[in-house]
């Protein structure tokens, strides 16, 4: 579904983009606009093939089933017919973050998820659920009052419809130039897609989390469309021709909770496998691999078995991100946002990332955008980030004041420490954006960017505005003293394997260390895993990590 | 003629005939020892240089595996050493003896002015003063440093839980490589002092073949000759 919907999606949003500035009515200036925007991108960006099906053990035939023969007239329907059979199912996905978006840290006492925070991408889905609630599994978020206990509100679909037709659009039709923003797209044929369903596979997954941010792996760095069928260089363990895993064969679930959240990490799994079959409860690697991975007939399996409770396997495993052929924003300007040419709204697309498609880095409605990716071809390289971590996210939430100079301010920060038992190094994307904050306050500020009013940023451009009113309709305070600060969240984890992982290591200069402690771990860690000094490693762990 | 004269007619030893041999001076288990553990200190020095980041001659994976096994083959080879030295006396040999200043002299000045060296070498008495004490260091002060260390390090794995396996992890790392560093110098010196005989490589030969040139009175000559007890030529 996810590759029907994208190039679409991609072209569609640059026309939003052109279109936004324009007066309802300028549809001549609006068609070459599009056009322009068309011609400048590469001719078809290169679509992943669909992986093989994989065999089901499923006991039941859904295209047999008498509820699923229809007539849908929309997804509510199909939801209906599943709870006629799957009558726990709503009531589970209920207690789901997936359907809640919301979490409370036990530990910190913070108030998490999505329906809360504030990011360094788009901000805030808080208010603009009318263009955010497409990634929420869901029907009819148009507004504020969103009905939370109506399971005929729920998208059953979304993760479990195996024909890749089935799409998302935003609930609501925003900015009034945004009404094509879908166009095109071939209607769902419900009864096909209802019938279709099986358990989660990659692609399923990936319609949000691959996409998040405004973009294929715009996020994560390792979290996009080269994924959904990848070669075993790329992911060893979802290799469509090796082990083919879907996301689900790790991130267990139990009753549609799925384990490996973000707000509650397990950074040092010392339990391992467990009894068979018993662990359900973590996304660990050492769920799976147990806490010795490494032969322990070997020396060298012996001494690298000697780093896990220092050392997550991700540090070592991982040592490259974005190496799919799909580039990451690793900076992002929202000063920058807002330009116009001939009075309407535009994107650049200067970027050609490995697979060969075309990135833009900058667009009217978000600002300017920076990429990084792993691509020896073009000798591109991103490293990860290194940092003790024990499990525990610390937040800056819209809550929270922070002193703005001690820029930058880390959005997503975390806890950890060299001589804390339960802490290990782990690798991070870093992601650096430069975003307005409540300069009177100290705060960071909801921005109204989607809607179909006057206020909403994507239409007119109007930071203090957008603030005002985003602020103003949850109820937080607002000094009208809007500046961009330079905030940083530190904590996107890789929980991917990838194999091949040490050749890049050795050879890469240092990643970028302006406003964060210069962390030269990588470089130590680099020379120590394929061709350095342990005792170099020592140093910089000691002077850089325990500071 | 007093009695004194009588005395010191009886007292003064009668002038000895000294004969110059080719003695073993070093058995075959010492030159066994010494050889393989030059070979090995070289080799863990090599590939300990590789770890520290000094080369990338070896890959970090190649360079763990030799250092570690050729560790543990200068450790079975110190252990049989110890053992050897006990059992045939030879620990004497590295007791402290007087007369280091003038050796140190001799080395320090007297070498480039062609003085004789301050000490003869006999069949009792191997080494001079600066020797003993140097070797006796390299045996218990750096060589035990490093193989500590090293084993410590190397079982890592029995004490990386305690809260303090951090700290103690950095400093068996430096005193590790300290005392390898200190080990670098005796060998460059040691190789040097080498040199230092009456041709370049005599001593070298020495310890390689055994045999040396010492001076025997007519009493040890003729001991030696008759029980072999030490190969002599």
């Amino acid at each position: 579904m996810l590759f029907n919907l994208l190039p679409r999606a991609s072209i569609a949003i640059a026309a939003m983009v052109s279109l936004l500035a324009f007066p309802p009515g300028t549809t001549s200036i609006l068609a070459g606009e599009l056009q322009g925007e068309q011609g400048e991108a590469p001719p078809q960006p290169v679509k992943p093939e669909h992986p093989p099906a994989r065999s089901t053990n499923s006991t039941a035939d859904h295209s047999k089933f008498d509820a699923l023969k229809g007539p849908f007239a929309n997804g509510s329907e199909v939801t209906k017919a599943c709870l006629t059979c799957h009558n726990e199912a709503g009531h589970q996905f209920m207690k789901s973050i997936h359907w809640t978006l919301e979490y409370k840290n036990q530990k910190t006492g913070q108030t998490l998820g999505k329906h809360n925070l504030v990011n360094n991408f788009c901000t805030n889905a808080r208010g603009n659920e009318g263009m955010c609630a497409m990634c929420h599994a869901s029907y009819n978020w148009t507004s504020a009052n969103f009905d939370f206990k109506n399971q005929q509100n729920i998208d059953c679909l979304v993760c479990h419809e195996q024909t890749g037709t089935y799409y998302k659009v935003p609930p609501t039709r925003g900015n009034a130039a945004c009404s094509i923003m879908f166009e095109g797209l071939q209607p769902i044929d419900w009864m096909k897609v209802a019938q279709s369903v099986g358990r989660p596979e990659r692609a399923n997954c990936g319609t949000c989390h691959f996409n998040g941010g405004g973009g294929d792996g715009v996020k994560h760095g390792d979290l996009d469309s080269s994924l959904i069928n990848p070669p075993r260089e790329l992911d060893v363990h979802m290799a469509s021709k090796g082990l083919n895993f879907a996301c689900s064969q790790c991130h267990l679930s139990k009753q549609h909770i799925i384990t490996g959240s973000r707000y509650d990490i397990n950074a040092k799994d010392t339990e391992g496998t467990g009894k068979p079959g018993l662990r359900r409860d973590v996304a660990t690697c050492e769920s799976c691999h147990g806490g010795a991975p490494h032969p322990k007939t070997e020396l060298i399996g012996i001494k690298l078995n000697g780093h896990i409770n220092k050392v997550a396997c991700q540090t070592c495993h991982i040592p490259a991100l974005a190496r799919g052929g799909v580039a990451t924003i690793v900076d992002w300007d929202w000063r920058e946002a807002g330009k116009v040419k001939d009075g309407a709204g535009f994107s650049e697309e200067n970027y050609v990332q490995g697979n060969g498609e075309h990135r833009h880095t900058y667009r009217s409605i978000k600002g300017s955008f920076t990429y990084g990716e792993t691509w020896p071809a073009k000798g591109r390289t991103l490293l990860p980030y290194y940092a003790w971590f024990d499990g525990q996210m610390r937040y800056t939430t819209i809550d929270n004041k922070f002193d703005p100079a001690k820029q930058p301010i880390p959005i997503n920060a975390f806890s950890g420490s060299y001589d804390d038992p339960k802490s290990r190094i782990w690798p991070f994307k870093r992601m650096h954006t430069v975003q307005p904050y409540d300069k009177g306050n100290n705060t960071l500020v909801y921005m109204h960017l989607w809607g179909e009013d006057k206020d909403a940023y994507w239409g007119n451009y109007d930071f203090g505005r957008a603030i005002e009113v985003g602020m103003k309709e949850n109820g937080k305070p607002y000094s009208s003293n809007t500046a961009s600060s330079k905030p940083i969240p530190i904590g996107r984890r890789r929980t991917w394997l990838l194999r091949k992982s040490r050749r890049s290591l050795a050879a890469n200069a240092m990643p970028r260390t302006d406003g964060w402690r210069p962390l030269r771990v990588s470089t130590c860690l680099g020379a120590t895993i394929s061709n350095g000094s342990i005792w170099l490693a020592i140093c910089c762990l000691q002077a850089h990590l325990r500071a | 003629m007093t009695d004194e004269t009588v005395l010191t007619q009886y007292l003064e030893p009668e002038p000895q005939r000294v004969f110059k041999r080719d003695v073993m001076i070093y058995s075959r288990y010492e030159r066994f020892w010494h050889w393989s553990q030059a070979a090995l200190i070289f080799t863990l020095f090599f590939s300990g240089l590789g770890l520290h980041g000094a080369h990338g001659l070896l890959s970090f994976r190649m360079a763990v595996t030799v250092h570690s096994f050729a560790a543990i083959a200068l450790i079975v080879l110190w252990v049989f050493t110890t053992f050897w030295n006990f059992t045939t006396g030879q620990w004497k040999q590295y007791l402290f003896k007087k007369g280091i200043w003038p050796v140190i002299r001799f080395y320090a000045w007297g070498i480039l002015k062609g003085e004789p060296h301050p000490y003869k070498k006999s069949l009792q008495r191997k080494q001079n003063a600066l020797q003993s004490l140097a070797y006796m260091s390299f045996m218990v002060i750096v060589g035990p440093a490093l193989w500590s260390t090293g084993i410590v390090y190397l079982l890592y794995d029995l004490w990386s839980h305690y809260s303090w396996a951090g700290d103690a992890l950095t400093i068996t790392a430096f005193v590790h490589t300290a005392a390898a560093f200190v080990m670098a110098a005796f060998v460059i010196i040691h190789v040097y002092m080498t040199t230092t005989g009456k041709t370049v490589f005599h001593y070298i030969r020495t310890m390689i073949t055994g045999y040396d040139k010492i001076e025997l009175s007519e009493v040890e000559e003729a001991y030696l000759a008759q029980t072999k007890m030490v190969p002599m030529k």
